[in-house]
């Protein structure tokens, strides 16, 4: 694997990560999340929908900038239409603008360029996909690291939010990490046409997602 | 321009070079919003200002500062930190640069935009990526010991506030000391001791605000008159 990629997994990579929970706090609030059990729940729940989505959306990028074509607008689009919550798409606007700026730094590359022209806040998968492609990645590896990163943004929230400990959580990780593989798969093997992509919901994290912006106590983003 | 300007991730400067990016950074309650607020009734009618906030975990500090109405609500924007203010402000600036990007898009011509910290601790340090210069306040009930014990945010910024100094008296703290301690660390870079409650205004540092905007002023006409004569030649 090229040492580039392990940059755009690491949780350090400066794009704003930080201060989103991937719907975990909202979780926290409602009382659906107390402890590290909770939190497994929570990540299988959520690396089988939309992380699911977010992989395949970002494999999809990934080979869309391999091939030098620049049909971005309407892979932008599939991702709105599977992101129903429109808190969850200034979340995922949000976050893709961040990586973007972070990407085009890190590893300049056309395909960034021709992103950042065509769409101007893209979605966070689309951007991930690129920048993969960008460090020499296949549509498989920025499907991993995107169902990965689907899951340890959450984790990060629940030690922070909770206090859970950090040790346990991983071993939590750790656990899931044939699902985020199982998923990687799953997202690398979707069809070519972009409007067949996998688009299961989580009407659940779509509510929460909702009530976090009405919230009188927010420590994250979303 | 040099070849790596288009990737450059920053804002392009406007023609009269972008807005100076100040932090105000500090511990809970050293009376960094206060400052803040100070700072933008005493400057608001000489320069172009906008401000950013960094709660902990709410927009406590943007609501007062738009309460006391010191500036237009479209010139304040809040971002959260996710329970890590430093993160914010040193490690991944993303959120503050949106914000400061999002705030120059919408006022294009700002002198200055204040990038207030949440609350931390003494190790809190502004990246040179979001800042131009950086405050850092103290106060003095928060202990007469702390300067000495020196820290990045002590140590480094380009100006020490030591703010409540009417308070002194009260809680026992030895301002000579504080002033002795703070220069021994500082090499020479200024510290200036505050009482809003006596001086709303601020005005020491709204002097030293004027002098760093000047500066910057001057930075770039000077800058801009050497592209004219690299572009003339």
């Amino acid at each position: 694997m090229d040492a580039r990629l392990l940059l755009l997994a690491d949780s350090r990579l400066p794009a704003g990560g930080h201060a989103h929970s991937g719907g975990l706090e909202p979780a926290v609030t409602a009382g659906a999340v107390t402890d590290v059990a909770g939190l497994a729940d929570f990540l299988r729940g959520r690396l089988a929908t939309s992380g699911l989505v977010a992989a395949a959306l970002a494999a999809a990028a990934c080979a869309h900038a391999h091939t030098g074509d620049q049909a971005w607008e309407r892979l932008d689009a599939e991702a709105d239409a599977r992101t129903p919550s429109p808190a969850q798409r200034q979340a995922s606007r949000a976050q893709g603008r961040s990586l973007l700026r972070a990407a085009r730094t890190t590893w300049p590359h056309p395909a960034l360029e021709a992103l950042a022209t065509a769409v101007r806040e893209p979605h966070h998968p689309i951007v991930l996909g690129v920048s993969a492609a960008a460090g020499n990645g296949t549509p498989h590896q920025a499907a991993t690291i995107t169902a990965y990163g689907a899951i340890t943004g959450p984790a990060s929230a629940a030690v922070r939010l909770l206090g859970l400990d950090p040790l346990a959580v991983h071993r939590t990780l750790a656990d899931l990490a044939s699902g985020v593989d199982r998923i990687a798969t799953e997202a690398a093997a979707a069809p070519d046409d972009w409007a067949a992509l996998p688009a299961p919901s989580a009407p659940i994290l779509d509510l929460y997602a909702e009530l976090h912006m009405s919230a009188d106590l927010r420590h994250f983003e979303s | 321009m040099g070849a790596n300007h288009d990737h450059d991730p920053h804002t392009a400067a406007p023609a009269h070079g972008r807005a100076l990016r100040l932090g105000i950074g500090g511990p809970v309650g050293s009376g960094k919003t206060a400052l803040t607020a100070a700072l933008c009734r005493t400057l608001r009618d000489e320069f172009d200002l906008a401000v950013v906030t960094n709660d902990i975990y709410t927009t406590e500090d943007a609501d007062f500062l738009r309460r006391n109405a010191v500036l237009p609500d479209d010139r304040i924007t809040a971002v959260r930190t996710g329970c890590c203010p430093h993160t914010a402000i040193r490690d991944d600036i993303s959120a503050n640069l949106d914000a400061v990007e999002a705030l120059e898009e919408r006022h294009p011509g700002l002198d200055l935009i204040i990038v207030e910290s949440g609350g931390d601790n003494l190790t809190a340090l502004f990246s040179q990526g979001l800042a131009d210069r950086q405050i850092f306040v103290l106060d003095v009930a928060g202990g007469d010991d702390v300067p000495r014990k020196g820290g990045l945010g002590v140590a480094a910024a380009d100006l020490l506030v030591i703010n409540k100094t009417d308070l002194a008296p009260m809680v026992g703290s030895d301002l000579d000391m504080m002033a002795r301690d703070s220069s021994r660390v500082r090499n020479g870079r200024p510290v200036a001791f505050t009482s809003l409650r006596e001086q709303p205004g601020a005005p020491e540092v709204a002097d030293w605000v004027r002098s760093v905007l000047h500066e910057a002023r001057h930075d770039n006409s000077h800058t801009a008159r050497n592209h004219d004569h690299a572009a003339a030649s």
